[in-house]
């Protein structure tokens, strides 16, 4: 039975848990947290103790974790870093526009359309189905080398292209998911006052398509994130490439540690957010009565 | 003039023969009820009229101009033919105004002020302006349905086609809607309604259709249709429908 303080401090546990996205304190209130916490406790000296007591720790601890080398490292790997977060932005805005291109292609309805269908699917397959490393290696060797005048030569323009490419196919399927889970009377709704296909589109279908796929398009940001790593493989330096020089230089791996420790601040906060989207819209779709 | 003309529309879907045969005609301001079992074809006869769906044969004619000819602007036909749906179908992400400006303005071309000032003045009519900042998922059923039935007439459509509109509806709200469509009628608006609500055919419609397995079976005044059916079949329906307490 709970009492009276636990009941009031309710909202308050709610709040936290949803700030915290996935973590949820079984139990109620206080007393919930405090066994949360002495049960992470526990669970982490276990595994610092088993690491620690292994008997390569010794030296893994002198080549990976020597702060000296963190630290003297991290400056020239943050700025390789700006990179990786200037291609995810740009490559981002270019992923979101053409993916949609390609969802909105393949979901046109009749026989006339079918080789603009045909496309599509051929192109989410095939970007989906090759891996991104081959996808950037391919271009970022291969088209420069054309030396067609125009073109650009950079590896770091070729490689967010091959980036663009591969997670506009994967992006297309989200958005495709989208489109096919508004319900066909919202279409013939807005065909029937008269607003054309495409106008029933832009303003009745993908509206309410966006709103809910913006999880699952996170999660796919997410991924693009640590994937701006694959340009490394074209020489280009950025924060894993950096990573890689520094750690050559010491012959210690603390470098590959500051390099995760920048991928993961990007990536945890932008996880937490989709968390926090996911649950808004579930309550929000409750709040409506299933409808949605 | 007759304001709608159907001859011999024919529609199956699959093997399915849903429409065999109809011919109706509308004259100007008159309200005609379609009544019959579910499966009947009453609803695919709206749709057919407002070319949602396509037809197999047959014609169609709003006024003078034949809808099913080939190189019809179908979007100009749904302009000047309203339908209401029976699960409303309001958009959800947008609010009352902006469910009733969206194809006076996108389609119309209105400006947004002149579109506005058409739609509160609609919602008005019908009790609605102090919802116009409301989106449909805080609405009645009642009240959605009303919007949905302003969002047609915000297109002063010329037809106007009621696909059931009560039917998903609770008892208690159903009468608040078919008070709009009465205020409607007696407007003069030309309607085709689909409907179970016998006792509200009986007394809104100038003619009624009894539409069984794909075709019009019996048609006549309301004191005709309910009072004397001469056809077995629709005695048959009406005396389901006594026993199931609608008349």
């Amino acid at each position: 039975m709970a009492s009276e303080g636990d009941r009031r401090s309710d909202p308050e546990v709610e709040r936290r848990s949803r700030l915290l996205g996935g973590f949820h304190f079984q139990g109620e209130g206080a007393r919930g947290v405090a066994i949360a916490l002495l049960s992470t406790v526990v669970f982490v000296a276990v595994v610092i103790v088993a690491v620690t007591q292994s008997a390569g720790w010794p030296e893994v601890k002198r080549t990976f974790f020597d702060w000296g080398d963190i630290s003297s490292s991290f400056p020239d790997i943050a700025r390789a870093f700006v990179l990786n977060v200037k291609i995810f932005l740009v490559c981002e805005v270019f992923i979101l526009v053409l993916a949609l291109l390609i969802a909105v292609l393949r979901s046109l309805p009749g026989p006339v359309f079918f080789p603009l269908r045909a496309l599509a699917i051929v192109y989410s397959d095939l970007a989906r189905g090759v891996p991104t490393i081959l996808v950037i290696a391919l271009l970022g060797f291969g088209a420069p080398a054309l030396e067609l005048t125009g073109v650009p030569r950079s590896r770091v323009f070729w490689a967010g292209v091959g980036l663009i490419l591969v997670y506009s196919g994967y992006v297309a399927e989200v958005y495709r998911a989208g489109i096919e889970s508004v319900h066909p009377s919202q279409e013939a709704a807005a065909r029937s006052l008269g607003l054309s296909r495409f106008q029933a589109l832009r303003r009745v279908i993908l509206p309410q398509a966006v709103r809910r796929v913006i999880p699952p398009l996170l999660n796919d940001f997410i991924g693009l994130q640590k994937d701006t790593a694959l340009v490394a493989t074209l020489g280009v330096v950025e924060a894993f490439n950096q990573s890689m020089i520094d750690s050559a230089a010491t012959f210690t791996y603390g470098a590959y540690l500051a390099a995760a420790v920048l991928f993961v601040a990007i990536t945890i906060p932008l996880a937490r957010l989709t968390d926090w989207l996911i649950a808004r819209d579930r309550q929000k779709r409750q709040a409506a009565g299933g409808f949605a | 003039m007759s304001a709608l003309r159907l001859e011999g529309v024919r529609k199956s879907f699959g093997d399915h023969e849903v429409l065999r045969g109809i011919d109706l005609e509308l004259a100007d301001h008159e309200v005609v009820c379609l009544i019959g079992a579910s499966g009947s074809g009453k609803s695919t006869l709206l749709r057919c009229v407002n070319l949602l769906e396509r037809l197999d044969a047959g014609r169609i004619f709003l006024g003078r101009e034949e809808l099913t000819r080939s190189g019809v602007d179908v979007n100009d036909v749904r302009r000047r033919i309203g339908i209401v749906f029976q699960a409303f179908n309001l958009f959800p992400h947008m609010t009352v105004l902006r469910n009733v400006t969206l194809a006076p303005r996108d389609v119309l071309k209105l400006p947004r002020a002149e579109a506005e000032a058409r739609a509160l003045e609609l919602l008005a009519r019908f009790g609605l302006e102090n919802r116009r900042d409301e989106y449909p998922d805080r609405l009645s059923g009642g009240q959605q349905q009303r919007v949905a039935i302003v969002r047609a007439l915000a297109m002063r459509p010329e037809l106007m086609l009621l696909d059931e509109v009560t039917s998903a509806l609770d008892p208690g709200l159903v009468a608040e809607v078919l008070n709009v469509i009465r205020e409607l009628a007696a407007g003069g608006m030309t309607m085709l309604i689909a409907t179970h609500e016998m006792g509200f055919a009986r007394d809104i419609a100038n003619r009624v259709c009894f539409l069984d397995e794909g075709r019009i079976l019996e048609q006549g005044t309301p004191e005709q249709i309910f009072a004397h059916p001469t056809e077995p079949r629709t005695q048959q329906f009406l005396e389901r429908i006594i026993e199931a307490g609608r008349l």
